[in-house]
């Protein structure tokens, strides 16, 4: 999974019939000391994350359809958490 | 699947249900020299691992095997604590 952080909101009316109901979500992934990371992209949420909060993101299509209560859900990316905390021992 | 060193720890209060009293750990990807080998991840464990130590962990939905019948959300978990390798 990858840490992540909700920068966006995205709202789409003309969609695949799996999304409907699904809230989307803009993130960029974060490397552990917080900076960012590659190119945000699209994660649907299923905890209620909002703008700003810092994520577990899970990045595999069955896992993100299993997030999302939906079989055969065309998604690859998906919020399963809000982080608490991270923290690493060195 | 591959080698790593656990380094840290991740803590949600709001999340996944099928997630609850799953712990989720953060692992360096190792080389078969013992160096990081890219970036680290966050992975649940399916046994016990702990900071520090050196395990093994697999990628995918397959991830989520150890918990069956609950299929949680993950993409990569520890399935294994490493006792030692060695290089022929």
């Amino acid at each position: 999974m990858q840490i992540a952080r909700v920068v966006g909101t995205v709202v789409a009316t003309q969609k695949h019939r799996k999304f409907e109901g699904a809230k989307l979500l803009l993130v960029q992934p974060l490397n552990i000391d917080d900076t960012p990371r590659g190119h945000a992209l699209l994660a649907v949420d299923g905890v209620g994350a909002g703008v700003g909060e810092k994520v577990l993101v899970v990045l595999e299509g069955r896992a993100a359809g299993e997030a999302l209560g939906r079989k055969a859900a065309p998604v690859d990316a998906a919020i399963i958490g809000i982080i608490d905390t991270v923290t690493i021992h060195d | 699947m591959q080698l790593a060193r656990v380094i840290g720890d991740v803590v949600m209060t709001r999340k996944d249900e099928s997630l609850a009293g799953i712990t989720l750990l953060i692992v360096q990807p190792l080389t078969p020299e013992g160096e990081p080998a890219g970036r680290p991840l966050v992975a649940v464990d399916a046994v016990g691992a702990g900071v520090g130590e050196e395990v093994f962990f697999v990628r995918g939905k397959e991830a989520s095997f150890p918990f069956y019948p609950a299929e949680p959300p993950v993409d990569a978990g520890i399935v294994g604590i490493v006792d030692r390798w060695d290089l022929g």
